[in-house]
């Protein structure tokens, strides 16, 4: 097992370094540093000792890939590709444009992030299966059907409708709940509860409908049948029986997701104020500044990667037949 | 007078919505070789929903293609010089199709069908004194003289479009159902007549009212909503085919080589996928929209018209939506080419020599293209889902162009108002809604139809 894990993480690696090189050759290559001063600086006409000056303040003043003036040591060291992109390996995010440690940032707002992603994964997954067995209960019946359109009307509507309704009847008309903010502690339920429930509506639809089709496909299995065939109750089979084994390929699917979890959603958290990852993301791509950018298109990638790798582990414990080669 | 003179331009987009149509058409044309394919496609059509969804897509299409028309009209002479001047406004045949619906704008909001405006401005009455009132609507409702007689007049209207509706579709539907209808009864055509009649009296509707009132009031600067949301109708179609057509080549050209040639070069591919998969998508898009800005801002010598711009954009931001989405199609396609290569007609062009380039664009190709479509239509509905997001988020359309997304984006302000502002962001998410639906509807049968995991 633990030699399985090792080879998985020295695959990662060649992934690791694509997606490096990737962001590299997007954010230094295709626009140069002096674009990226004009655009920050913006204006049209910006003197060339402005941009220096941009440039120098943040590191973007030494030579793409070798440093020719400089001595054997930092020929290779001293450079942007260097600096700006292998030290993100060591999780080293340097700092945002406006000088502040992007590393701290995302240690300090990844909490946030995870209190509002977390209840909606766990509540969203467990919702989704007992609707999907529910379905499943009545399956081929009036019910069925019914569910099933409600289902593709619910995932037809867009994400943002959702937040919109939910601020405005929860939030503004009946004062419910705050419409947005947060507090850390356990003040931060009130502010969560709003976004949470949205998360789990805007999922169902979709959730709900590719569960039961897993719980189907299990429900026509051949060991079903044999249960029947001997008199097991229609309860018990679809408790027994089908829930079980429909469990697993819904808990290997959910698996990739769980470490992205710590990135939060753009969407909510910026609708709700909620100083997470997705809403600090969200504000590096309105503000321009491509340090942080970069940064957690890097850290999501790992966190991806991160989250295959466990799916692949996890199919090996529920099922005894995959082997680890 | 000056004649009426126009110059047609041509924008990257609207080539390739015809190409779009031209390919579904030689698509359709080409299945009349293949009994078999054509048989599932049918069962699409075999049911209510497949054929009502089809109807409303094809729809929302021609609207798009409508809207892709792009003409600029020649400006009146100035002086003796023969030289003419074109506008700088590029307008399409469905501006001039919708010219009332935008033509009489307002000065700021005001509600569907209202003829007053919905903030108060400071007026003066007859004897000089100033007083608030909501003023009333400088275009809308102007023939009728009171609020009282706007029932009888909006009754009167309805009626009038509903027959003229039901006429035009009476038209169109009596010849087919005597040509095709009566006979071909495995399609439900009652079914699709019904939506055809439904669509073409709704919009006539939505014409002739559109005429003297706002059917879904006004924006901010006193535009007509209803002619913004139908005008984002070409974005949304737009946005939905052309990420995956854009990298299609791509998907086929590597998924191709990787399931045929197998080894090295399957490995490699498997390695660009994963890479590229690794990258959460949005932030891909945030990151790539960011630099196409950059570009765009960088190089203005490139971008003399608004609408070339705005179309350079939104061109490549479909095609970074595609590159987020392409490695699904391409490993659908390495799939089936493995399978396909094992079949016994492969072997046998191996065992007579033929080339390897012969061989796949003879005996791969044309046995994979089927997944292209079905993934084109699967994809569809969360790329027009998408814009909303990204527009909302700053990454989207250029804010010049009509699209949903920039409509949503607006809503943020006007739902925070102390009296809220409903109508633009409502308008915006039902004519998406009905769009979204249909496409899934129809790609849910399409995949009844074709998923084998299904039968």
């Amino acid at each position: 097992m633990l030699a399985y894990i090792i080879r998985r993480l020295i695959y990662a690696i060649p992934i690791l370094i694509g997606v490096n090189l990737l962001t590299f050759a997007l954010f230094f290559m295709v626009n140069t540093p002096d674009q990226m001063a004009r655009v920050q600086l913006g204006d049209k006409h910006v003197s060339q000792e402005a941009i220096d000056e941009w440039k120098d303040q943040r590191g973007y003043n030494k030579p793409l890939f070798i440093n020719t003036r400089d001595n054997s040591e930092g020929l290779l060291t001293d450079t942007i590709f260097f600096d700006k992109s292998l030290r993100l390996f060591v999780f080293e995010f340097g700092k945002s444009d406006e000088g502040r440690m992007i590393g701290s940032d995302i240690s300090e707002r990844m909490w946030p992030s995870l209190a509002l992603a977390l209840p909606t994964f766990i509540i969203g997954i467990t919702v989704n299966i007992v609707f999907a067995l529910f379905i499943v209960m009545f399956r081929a019946s009036v019910f069925d059907t019914a569910a099933m359109v409600f289902c593709v009307a619910l995932m037809s509507v867009s994400g943002v409708f959702y937040i919109f309704f939910g601020q405005y009847f929860f939030a503004k008309l009946w004062h419910l709940v705050p419409i947005s903010g947060y507090l850390s502690g356990a003040d931060a339920i009130r502010f969560l509860i709003l976004p949470v429930i949205i998360g789990v509506i805007s999922g169902i639809g979709g959730g709900t409908r590719l569960y039961r089709t897993l719980f189907l496909e299990e429900a026509s299995k051949d060991y079903v049948r044999t249960a029947r065939a001997k008199g097991v109750s229609e309860s018990a089979v679809l408790f027994r029986h089908i829930l079980p084994n429909g469990m697993i390929p819904i808990l290997t699917s959910v698996v990739v997701v769980i470490p992205s979890l710590f990135m939060g959603s753009l969407l909510m958290e910026s609708f709700f104020g909620i100083p997470g990852l997705g809403s600090y993301t969200l504000n590096a791509i309105q503000a321009q500044d491509f340090a942080i950018v970069r940064s957690m298109v890097f850290l999501g990638s790992v966190l991806y990667i991160i989250g295959l790798i466990l799916t692949d582990i996890s199919y090996t414990l529920v099922d005894p037949r995959v082997r680890l080669s | 007078m000056s004649e009426m003179m126009i110059k047609p331009v041509v924008l990257w987009s609207d080539v390739l919505i015809f190409l779009l149509v031209l390919a579904m058409a030689g698509f359709f044309w080409t299945l009349r070789k293949q009994p078999l394919t054509a048989k599932r496609w049918l069962s699409v059509f075999r049911t209510h929903t497949g054929i009502a969804s089809f109807i409303v897509i094809l729809f929302y299409l021609s609207i798009a293609v409508m809207d892709s028309l792009h003409y600029r009209q020649a400006l009146e002479k100035v002086g003796d010089s023969d030289q003419v001047h074109y506008d700088q406004e590029v307008r399409s045949v469905l501006d001039w199709l919708l010219k009332d619906l935008n033509a009489h704008n307002e000065t700021t909001y005001s509600e569907p069908m209202s003829l007053y405006s919905f903030s108060k401005i400071n007026m003066q009455d007859d004897n000089g004194q100033v007083y608030r009132d909501y003023p009333r609507l400088k275009e809308a409702g102007s023939h009728i003289e009171a609020e009282e007689h706007k029932t009888a007049d909006v009754l009167q209207r309805t009626l009038a479009a509903v027959l003229t509706g039901l006429l035009i579709s009476a038209l169109l539907i009596v010849p087919h159902y005597w040509l095709y209808g009566r006979h071909r009864q495995a399609i439900p055509w009652m079914t699709g007549y019904a939506t055809l009649t439904a669509l073409i009296v709704l919009s006539s509707w939505v014409l002739m009212l559109g005429q003297v009132y706002h059917v879904f009031g006004t924006d901010k600067v006193g535009g007509d909503t209803m002619y913004q949301s139908i005008k984002a109708v070409r974005t949304g179609v737009l946005i939905g085919t052309l990420a995956t057509l854009l990298t299609m080549p791509l998907a086929i050209v590597l998924g191709i080589s990787a399931g045929y040639f197998k080894g090295w070069v399957d490995d490699v591919v498997q390695y660009i996928y994963t890479t590229l998969n690794s990258i959460p998508g949005i932030l891909l898009i945030a990151a790539s929209v960011l630099l196409i800005d950059v570009y765009i801002e960088t190089h203005p010598e490139d971008f003399n018209l608004v609408a070339v711009r705005a179309d350079f954009k939104f061109l490549a931001l479909c095609f970074i939506l595609g590159m987020t989405s392409w490695t699904g199609l391409c490993r659908l396609l390495r799939a089936e080419t493995l399978k396909v290569s094992q079949l016994d007609y492969v072997q046998a062009a191996h065992t007579f020599g033929v080339s390897h380039a012969r061989t796949v664009f003879r005996h791969i190709l044309p046995n994979v293209m089927h997944i292209v479509l079905i993934s084109l239509v699967l994809d569809f509905s969360g790329f027009v889902l998408a814009e909303a997001v990204l527009s909302y988020i700053g990454v989207g359309v250029d804010p010049s162009m009509n699209s949903w997304g920039n409509m949503i984006n607006e809503a943020r302000a006007e739902l925070s108002r102390g009296d809220v502002v409903w109508w633009p962001v409502t308008s915006a998410f039902v004519m998406m809604f009905i769009l979204v639906l249909a496409a899934n509807l129809f790609s849910d049968r399409v995949r009844d139809a074709f998923d084998p995991r299904f039968h």
